[in-house]
């Protein structure tokens, strides 16, 4: 049964290998250049010497803008990966039997269906996963350098942020998870479905309001986030900002030992540690206020910014946990799999 | 003498609908068994639940002494055809066969190199580029190799054309001659099933009509005519399958053991067609609507 569903997945297998050689091929022919630019760049050895965000901005200028191409190029293709697998591999694999007929031809042989699906849920499925392992391998590698430099940056958003949406699905082992997720699920709609394009898109469309809503509602609460309080003086309020309730808060200062970590929420409390309104203050209400004023009169009110953070250092702890979590839930959806295929007697 | 398929009260539904019921029957073992019907009979219902793609629910099968579904050893013994004959279009012929030895552990090589030699097909060849017939005979030689106890072919030639009928019917025949295994074999045609089959089921409408050896049910069957009379005169022994009247004249097709000797009855032998259309045409006029007879 090995056998037969490697000779079925084997044209699939060609056209991933293929395309996993121009990836790499195309990103290996930048690297070294790449790299190169990042030795000289001294970013490597900044802590020491306390200029990182400096260094960090003088090297993200000196790369080549066809980099940044490349750069987003890769990382979408990341991002794709796991969608194509579930729809490409997971979608079609029992719904074309049921559409062409040929779960006819395959579960009257002298094989049982649950090895029949067990085995070919285990061959395509290690495909899936070796295929978006090498593939966020080859990028991780690649990106290093730049995704080094730009959690460094001054202002960098959470598009950077080695824990956020862009880097954190594409980087790491967590591609390795989510490919063995959507193919589950693209088998499991697959089999509810039994026709070949709607499991397509139901399981594109499953996946991608995952992929959206994960880092948004689930990723930040696997691990306690952390908490830093900082002290508020007129020189570091960069500015106001909105806080829960409606509230005008005070925004964090940019904190170089920040950088690279995942801001969840902050709140300005008073001395007495109440939640404080900068709406009360006069110098800070009405429409627009002179931000120096309000900084000023802020400033001598003794406040402070309660950061709510994960910090950086977390990034492979939350990888181990997120991929560890998807890689249950596609067991769980091949269990399904299996159960639904035992039990199914179909005309 | 043990059945291959023996079936009590079987039945399968769906929904509101009953796709076959109230089945009993018993196929002998060795036979080439045809089962005729029209369209959505239930005979696919049926082969179906003899391999196990369907549970009963309701009554008992078993095939070959084990309910189906009981485990792959039981299915390495059944060689199915299903109905359209279904392939991997994008597989190779030889493909097949490697697909049919790795899943089977009774498989002949032999068999299945040297059938699909004699019928000319390119092993390279992709199954998705056969013609019916072609894709007809490597589905028969897929389930040949097997060396199976129980051949099932569900309305095997219904999609060919008359040579490819012919031929498909005339390697199933040399095949079955060789190996000998048991036969059912489904089709809406009696035509097909007439130079082949020994034994019939007539299944019409969910329900077995009729059942039993082709030599024996012919020898039972008769056509009788005459003069206008009221049936009702005819012997208990001697059941009116079809009827019909015209002023003058009574024509009746009636199953029987005993010899029929009132000498106004013109009797006739009947064609094995001619013995399924009337089953058929009675069990559609059971469905139809009629007037109740007052005794």
């Amino acid at each position: 049964m090995i056998r037969l569903s490697w000779l079925q997945f084997r044209s699939e297998a060609v056209v991933a290998a293929a395309a996993l050689a121009a990836f790499a091929v195309l990103l290996a022919a930048t690297g070294p250049h790449l790299f190169h630019l990042y030795d000289i760049s001294g970013v490597a050895t900044c802590q020491a010497r306390g200029n990182c965000v400096s260094l960090a901005s003088t090297l993200i200028n000196k790369i080549p803008g066809y980099y940044e191409l490349v750069y987003f190029g890769a990382t979408g293709i990341l991002l794709a990966v796991p969608l194509i697998i579930g729809a490409f591999w997971g979608a079609p694999l029992v719904a074309r039997e049921f559409e062409a007929g040929t779960f006819r031809l395959a579960w009257t042989q002298g094989v049982s269906r649950e090895r029949w699906i067990t085995t070919k849920l285990a061959v395509v499925g290690l495909g899936a996963m070796v295929t978006a392992g090498l593939f966020s391998l080859v990028l991780t590698w690649w990106a290093g350098p730049i995704d080094t430099a730009a959690a460094l940056k001054e202002n960098n958003s959470i598009t950077f942020i080695r824990l956020g949406f862009m880097l954190f699905a594409t980087r790491g082992i967590t591609p390795v998870g989510y490919a063995a997720f959507s193919f589950a699920l693209g088998v499991s709609a697959g089999v509810l479905i039994r026709r070949t394009l709607p499991a397509m898109a139901a399981t594109l469309g499953v996946f991608a309001a995952v992929q959206i809503g994960w880092p948004i509602w689930v990723r930040s609460h696997l691990i306690a986030p952390a908490h830093i309080a900082v002290a508020l003086t007129a020189a570091n309020i960069p500015g106001l900002g909105q806080g829960p309730g409606g509230t005008i808060m005070a925004n964090p200062p940019n904190l170089s030992s920040l950088s690279g970590d995942w801001i969840l929420s902050f709140q300005t409390v008073d001395p007495a540690g109440h939640v404080f309104n900068a709406a009360t203050v006069p110098a800070c209400s009405g429409n627009s206020p002179n931000t120096q004023v309000c900084g000023a009169a802020l400033g001598a009110l003794h406040l402070r910014d309660v950061i709510a953070y994960q910090p950086a250092s977390r990034f492979w702890a939350f990888q181990w946990y997120e991929t560890g979590i998807f890689l249950a839930a596609a067991v769980v959806l091949a269990g399904f799999c299996l159960w639904w295929v035992r039990r199914r007697r179909l005309g | 003498m043990r059945g291959v398929i023996e079936t009590v009260g079987l039945g399968k539904r769906y929904g509101q609908d009953w796709a076959l019921r109230d089945c009993t029957l018993a196929l002998p073992e060795g036979r080439i068994i045809g089962l005729v019907g029209p369209n959505g009979a239930g005979k696919t219902t049926l082969l179906h639940l003899a391999v196990g793609l369907l549970a009963p629910t309701a009554g008992t099968i078993t095939v070959l002494g084990e309910r189906p579904g009981a485990g792959p050893t039981q299915l390495a013994r059944i060689g199915f055809v299903a109905q359209d004959t279904p392939t991997y279009t994008r597989m190779s012929v030889s493909n097949h066969l490697r697909l049919g030895a790795w899943l089977n552990p009774g498989w002949d090589e032999a068999l299945a190199r040297h059938r699909i030699g004699q019928l000319g097909l390119d092993p390279r060849q992709r199954a998705g580029s056969l013609s019916g017939g072609e894709r007809a005979q490597l589905a028969l030689t897929l389930a040949l190799a097997k060396r199976p106890d129980l051949l099932l072919l569900d309305e095997p030639v219904a999609s060919l054309d008359p040579l490819a009928r012919r031929d498909f019917l005339r390697g199933l025949m040399e095949a079955v001659a060789e190996q000998g295994m048991s036969v059912v074999l489904s089709s809406h045609l009696v035509a097909d099933l007439e130079r082949v089959c020994d034994y019939l089921v007539v299944l019409v409408a969910s329900r077995v009509r009729v059942a039993g050896e082709v030599n024996a049910l012919l020898s039972s069957h008769y056509r009788l005519s005459g003069p206008r009379r009221d049936p009702g005169v005819l012997p208990a022994a001697v059941e009116i399958v079809e009827e019909s009247h015209t002023d003058k004249q009574s024509t009746l097709l009636v199953r029987t053991d005993d010899p029929i000797h009132d000498p106004s009855w013109s009797v006739k032998p009947v064609s094995l067609e001619d013995l399924v259309l009337a089953y058929m045409s009675r069990a559609r006029d059971d469905h139809a609507p009629r007037l109740e007879v007052v005794p």
